[in-house]
């Protein structure tokens, strides 16, 4: 059995983790930070959540193919990532970017707003403030965005086949293997993947629990 | 003076509209919640911004709405002790003290002042009530602020509690040597507390007097109100120097100042027991009700047979426990000495 769409998949899900949680950390602190008009930009960030995922490939195709501006402009630079590893994990990310910025804004809106006030009333600076207070408090949930938004990087299939395609060895996870084993009817393929993805995320969930058990056990103990 | 303050801000239906000056002294805003009190605080503090006026504080602009000045919270130098303390869970005693200092010998110093050696290494969540608010002081005073600003501090602790963390704060006031604003709705801390009091009522300031002048004199209803004055009636000049005590049900006769008031209060303890009946100032007591309290006695009463419509009908008398004993089984009247009625003119 060729092991490769597993490791595919686990550098595109990790790099994609590693965007999409510095990604969505930031646009999550400057939708908080922005009021009224915040409302208007999280509609836009959350997009990619509601819509298919191979709507999103879609319009990554048209953004990253030979006939936009932007990927002329990519062309100059020698830069390719339609049927790369790296197309897939600008698939992931676009895709489980909603989940870590949705997630992460919602423990940021959790945090005390005195705390905030207090720490601006102590000469602290915004990036000061959000380093050592807003980041810190909100810790637990901004972990468990960042296990989701793996989760879902992991899965991803539908955006990932329109812009990075099926090439076994290069662009091939877990989740096209498996459909393209269905396709051409090796089943027994198809249930040691299925198995293998199945242990992975359950393993992602079980972790997330014992996380978030470990930090309200933390919580209790101090009080 | 300290601390210049006259500043409009609208929020929905209500507004804001304060004008006041502090100088180097405690200085307490009194009103019931809703008053305006943490707004204005915050509207110093930087917090929220008003949306006219001028904010000064000893000769800097803090804020400024005609030049379009309006000083980061953080460049203000202001303290603000919350109500909750504000303590960042996330730090040790020792950390949440050096974001005020950012100097650890110093913040050693303050951890040592405020008796919380041994403490340093400790969360928030494991201090006890009196601590974290030592943690918060000690971290408001490292910043070295130039005003602080004491948000209710106690109004969430239980009485034992709340007479020891006021005594440590009045140890800080007293070494703090600069201005010092104190907001509460509890006239009793307020009293003890502060030199100048204001008090507040639906977002202006209505009345501002040194803290004894206020508790003897007040000059309008709601400072009578607040000062914890329990009997109140309006009043109608019937003669020269005489007026009738709608809410009462009796005459009063006060020694004519060239004023006319339209509203008299008269404090619950301050009644004199009587064995007869005059023509003014005095009530036959129709009592109503007694509540035994901890250390008194309180006598709900009203003029025999007079039943007036509206919250002051019934008044208030309290009185050590001994004394009610020893008038309770005879009838007896309640004279107000003309001189200790709180005249007041709206």
């Amino acid at each position: 059995m060729d092991f490769s769409p597993l490791w595919i998949s686990l550098k595109v899900a990790f790099t994609a983790t590693v965007f999409t949680f510095l990604l969505g950390l930031i646009t999550a602190r400057l939708v908080v930070s922005m009021g009224r008009l915040g409302s208007l930009m999280d509609g836009i960030f959350s997009l990619p959540m509601v819509l298919p995922p191979t709507v999103v490939g879609f319009f990554l195709l048209l953004i990253f193919g030979k006939n936009s501006a932007f990927g002329r402009f990519l062309m100059k630079l020698g830069i390719n990532v339609l049927f790369t590893w790296q197309g897939a994990v600008i698939a992931a990310v676009v895709v489980s970017f909603p989940i870590m910025y949705r997630t992460a804004r919602g423990a940021f809106e959790q945090v005390d707003p005195n705390l905030i006030h207090a720490a601006r009333t102590l000469g602290m600076t915004e990036s000061q403030i959000f380093r050592r207070v807003m980041l810190p408090v909100s810790w637990p949930g901004v972990a468990a965005a960042t296990i989701l938004a793996f989760a879902r990087a992991l899965g991803e299939f539908g955006a990932t086949i329109m812009l990075a395609g099926n090439i076994p060895g290069k662009t091939q996870t877990m989740s096209v293997a498996i459909y393209t084993a269905v396709q051409s009817g090796d089943r027994s393929l198809a249930y040691r993947w299925v198995a293998i993805i199945m242990a992975i995320s359950f393993a992602t969930i079980i972790l997330m629990n014992y996380w978030m058990d470990y930090q309200t056990r933390l919580m209790k103990r101090g009080r | 003076m300290a601390l210049y303050v006259d500043i409009e801000k609208k929020c929905g239906d209500f507004c804001l509209k304060v004008k006041f000056e502090a100088e180097r002294e405690v200085f307490a805003i009194l009103g019931a919640s809703g008053c305006g009190k943490s707004l204005t605080l915050k509207c110093i503090a930087g917090i929220e911004r008003p949306d006219k006026g001028v904010i000064r504080l000893d000769g800097r602009v803090l804020f400024d709405a005609e030049k379009h000045i309006n000083l980061p919270t953080r460049k203000r130098r202001v303290g603000y002790l919350f109500q909750d303390y504000a303590l960042f869970p996330n730090m040790t005693v020792l950390q949440n003290v050096m974001c005020g200092t950012g100097d650890k010998e110093e913040a050693e110093k303050l951890v040592e002042r405020f008796c919380l050696t041994g403490k340093e290494h400790l969360y928030p969540a494991q201090l006890s009530g009196g601590q974290k608010q030592r943690v918060a002081i000690a971290r408001m005073l490292g910043a070295k602020p130039d005003l602080i600003m004491l948000d209710e501090p106690f109004s969430a602790l239980d009485n034992h509690l709340k007479t020891r963390l006021e005594r440590e704060i009045m140890e800080t006031l007293d070494s703090f040597g600069k201005t010092a604003l104190f907001v509460s709705h509890d006239r009793n801390e307020v009293y003890r507390l502060t030199d100048r009091i204001a008090v507040m009522e639906e977002g202006r300031i209505v009345e501002l007097q040194p803290k004894k002048e206020l508790f003897q004199n007040p000059r309008t209803l709601s400072g009578t109100l607040l000062t914890g004055c329990k009997n109140i009636t309006r009043l109608e000049r019937s003669l020269p120097g005489e007026f009738w005590a709608g809410d009462w049900g009796i005459r009063l006769r006060i020694p004519d100042t060239g004023q006319s008031p339209s509203y008299a209060g008269f404090r619950a303890h301050y009644f004199q027991v009587t064995d007869r009946m005059e023509d003014a100032n005095v009530f036959d007591c129709e009592v109503l009700r007694v509540i035994e309290d901890t250390f008194s006695v309180i006598v709900l009463f009203r003029q025999r047979g007079y039943e007036a419509a509206g919250e002051f009908g019934v008044l208030t008398y309290e009185l050590p426990k001994e004394k009610w004993e020893q008038i309770k089984d005879v009838g007896f009247y309640l004279k107000i000495p003309a001189g200790q009625l709180i005249l007041m003119e709206k």
